[in-house]
């Protein structure tokens, strides 16, 4: 039974650790989807931001200013994004592409700069910390490597991400701006003759999109691993993107995305780690064929923003 | 004489090739500027890779090696782009095209002129249900295709990765599956390059020698032919004009009676059948055996580009190809050259697509400086 209960508790533990940069990305796909602007860069910027912030953490060793530089990297990307569509009115998804091939690019492009040609920073010496640390072990309130230890006892980054989904829930409907960014996204004409700038709302989901996604890349390289490598996304951005959708649109329906994916990871994690007589390679499948799964089983169920991914051009409607 | 130079002009300016044409310039600035600002000479560095391309037979050779199986990514692309669907899984059709033909050219014993055929055809047709399969999921489900091709790449790349790890088909502990047999090859010369005669040849002739150097085959020829049959199917046949017409309005095109969901199964399937080709003639030309992949070779997406700078055509995927074949292997030069890291390829690319992406931005450009002049 206490294995059992400890088992419970390892799966839901790496659960909450793989999907935690999935929650920030997909977060930041919310916000400029919801604005109307498909981003389907955030694979680059996840990317951009897990080589920034390992290799801010490494240098600063510290790793909060590593995740500024993370939030502040994929915010540039966002800003190249947002020029595109919202003021050269883009192809959404051509520009999208043009990102996942710019944010690798610099990013190993300045690595290899960095780090004496490789294409993976040095491992960094102070990971995110634990903040709820001291609540566990040795004469503490519960014992270490116990369910609760394995459940709680989790990086900053979770926390934080889990916040995330209250503020960014909370400004999108309870908020003005969020009200704002909403009708833009569904139907930029309408907000437009009500006086709303759909150029700087755009701007700004986009840009804000670009900063969650950055901050998703680092909660990988300075959370769940302790260095950026060229493999370490490898299409977690797409991932997050679809979370999104699944979760239709929605700060809450993304984190419960995110974590069934990460659920699919911690199980497949499980799995290994118990032998089971499974190959590797098939249980690796299984998050994926579970998101294909789920989102067919969502047959006519999603509507995305009325807006979404249409090219709103200001002169033509004045 | 004035009158057709003003037209031509007209003709690159408004068209879609001045637009490439002037991205791809600004992509080399841009990779320029990034050199000069971590501190390299970009003409060095830019030379550095004209001479990793030109100075020997050998390198044009690889140029169009390397160019080859991106060419028909990008066809795959293409195809699917100009029926109005986002095939970002040609990445794992190459995969399954690659596994499958693997598979087909060590198990099966047959006579070289079929084998070659089979190996393809097997490869192509897997492939197509792996692309067949996102069309299904969209047009029954209405799953966007992006996101489902995403996924199946994944699965195709755990896939390609488990059949290698089979005591029959892979070398056990190597991560790499046994070569295929001779008769599934298509190099040219391969077996001949090795005999007396041939290596008396390639010592002795000096540009068809080093030409040989590389590993040339027949995979090119198969590219443009490919090229072809995609304008033909999409500019001549009742089927592309029905793909083309839900491409531009699939209301439009289900109100004229076409079967939108059909439709949309159909080009996925031939899409996917472009890449899986792709993957094949990789294993069957050039590697002769798959490996254990560690991330995504990244054929399928540089496949986008391809397909992107070559504005969704048959022959500018040929040229958008080349291109990219060009830049990625005399790209890998350039850390010897001059010692800037090879990824400013990745960025030029890059910087090309989004401009490619901004049609209206370009326009501004050439209307301001036309004003001026």
């Amino acid at each position: 039974m206490e294995t059992l209960i400890k088992d419970i508790g390892f799966i839901i533990g790496t659960t909450l650790m793989y999907s935690t940069p999935l929650i920030f990305t997909s977060l930041g796909g919310v916000i400029t989807e919801r604005s109307g602007v498909v981003n389907i860069g955030l694979e680059g910027m996840m990317y951009f931001g897990a080589f920034a912030g390992a290799a801010a953490a490494y240098f600063y060793q510290d790793p909060w200013i590593g995740l500024a530089f993370a939030g502040v990297g994929g915010m540039i990307l966002g800003l190249i994004h947002a020029i595109a569509c919202v003021s050269f009115s883009a192809e959404q998804i051509v520009s999208g592409i043009a990102i996942n091939f710019l944010g690798p690019g610099a990013a190993l492009f300045i690595s290899r700069m960095l780090f004496d040609g490789a294409t993976q920073t040095l491992t960094i010496p102070n990971k995110m910390p634990l903040p709820l640390d001291f609540l566990f072990g040795e004469g503490n309130l519960f014992p270490s490597s116990g369910f609760m230890d394995l459940v709680f006892n989790r990086f900053a980054t979770v926390y934080i991400a889990f916040f995330l989904v209250f503020l960014v829930w909370f400004v999108l409907y309870r908020t003005k701006v969020g009200m704002r960014v909403r009708a833009v996204g569904e139907n930029p004409e309408a907000a437009m003759t009500l006086g709303i700038s759909v150029t700087r709302i755009r701007y700004g989901a986009v840009m804000m999109s670009g900063l969650f996604a950055g901050l998703g890349g680092a909660a990988m390289s300075i959370a769940v691993v302790s260095r950026f490598s060229n493999t370490l996304i490898s299409g977690h951005g797409f991932i997050a993107l679809a979370a999104m959708i699944f979760g239709k649109w929605k700060p809450q329906g993304a984190l419960l995305a995110c974590l069934l994916f990460g659920g699919a990871k911690g199980l497949e994690i499980f799995l290994g780690s118990k032998g089971v007589p499974i190959p590797g390679d098939i249980l690796a499948m299984l998050p994926y064929i579970l998101t294909i799964v789920i989102l067919v089983g969502l047959v006519g169920q999603t509507t995305p923003p009325g807006a979404i991914g249409k090219i709103f051009d200001k002169s033509e409607h004045s | 004489m004035t009158l057709n130079r003003e037209y031509l002009k007209e003709v690159f300016l408004k068209g879609p090739l001045g637009l490439t044409v002037i991205s791809v310039v600004l992509g080399f600035v841009v990779g320029a500027v990034v050199l000069l600002i971590a501190g390299f000479n970009p003409i060095e560095a830019y030379m550095a890779i004209l001479r990793g391309i030109f100075s020997k037979p050998k390198y044009m050779s690889y140029v169009i090696i390397y160019a080859t199986p991106l060419i028909m990514t990008g066809l795959s692309v293409a195809f699917a782009l100009r029926t109005g669907l986002f095939n970002i899984g040609a990445e794992g059709q190459f995969i399954v095209g690659a596994m499958v033909a693997a598979m087909a050219g060590y198990f099966i014993h047959l006579p070289m002129l079929l084998h070659v055929p089979v190996c393809i055809l097997l490869a192509a047709s897997a492939a197509s249900v792996w692309g067949g399969l996102a069309g299904y999921i969209k047009a029954r489900f209405g799953v966007h295709e992006v996101i489902s091709t995403i996924m199946l790449n994944w699965i195709a790349l755990y896939l390609s990765n488990w059949s290698v790890t089979l005591k029959s088909f892979g070398k056990q502990g190597t991560g790499k599956s046994y070569v295929i047999q001779e008769t599934a090859r298509v190099d040219l010369f391969g077996q001949w390059k090795i005999t007396e005669a041939g290596i008396d040849f390639i010592r002795s002739h000096r540009f068809w020698g080093d030409i040989l150097k590389s590993p040339v085959n027949v995979g090119i020829i198969f590219a443009i032919i490919l090229a072809f049959v995609m304008w033909y199917i999409l500019n001549k046949t009742t089927l592309g004009y029905e793909l083309r017409a839900v491409g531009y309005n699939p209301h439009a095109a289900e109100y004229g009676g076409i079967n939108v969901n059909r439709s949309i199964i159909t080009s996925m399937v031939i899409s996917g059948a472009f890449a899986g080709t792709a993957g094949a003639l990789q294993v069957m030309g050039v590697s002769h055996r798959i490996a254990k992949l560690a991330a995504m070779e990244g054929y399928g997406f540089d496949g986008i580009a391809v397909s992107l700078i070559g504005n969704n055509t048959g022959i500018g995927s040929v040229f958008a190809g080349v291109l990219f074949g060009a830049l990625k292997y005399g790209g890998s030069k350039i850390q010897d050259a001059v010692g800037a890291p090879t990824e400013v390829i990745n960025i030029v690319v890059g910087t090309i697509i989004l401009f490619i992406a901004m049609p209206k931005l370009i326009r501004m450009i050439l209307q301001a400086r036309n004003k001026k002049g």
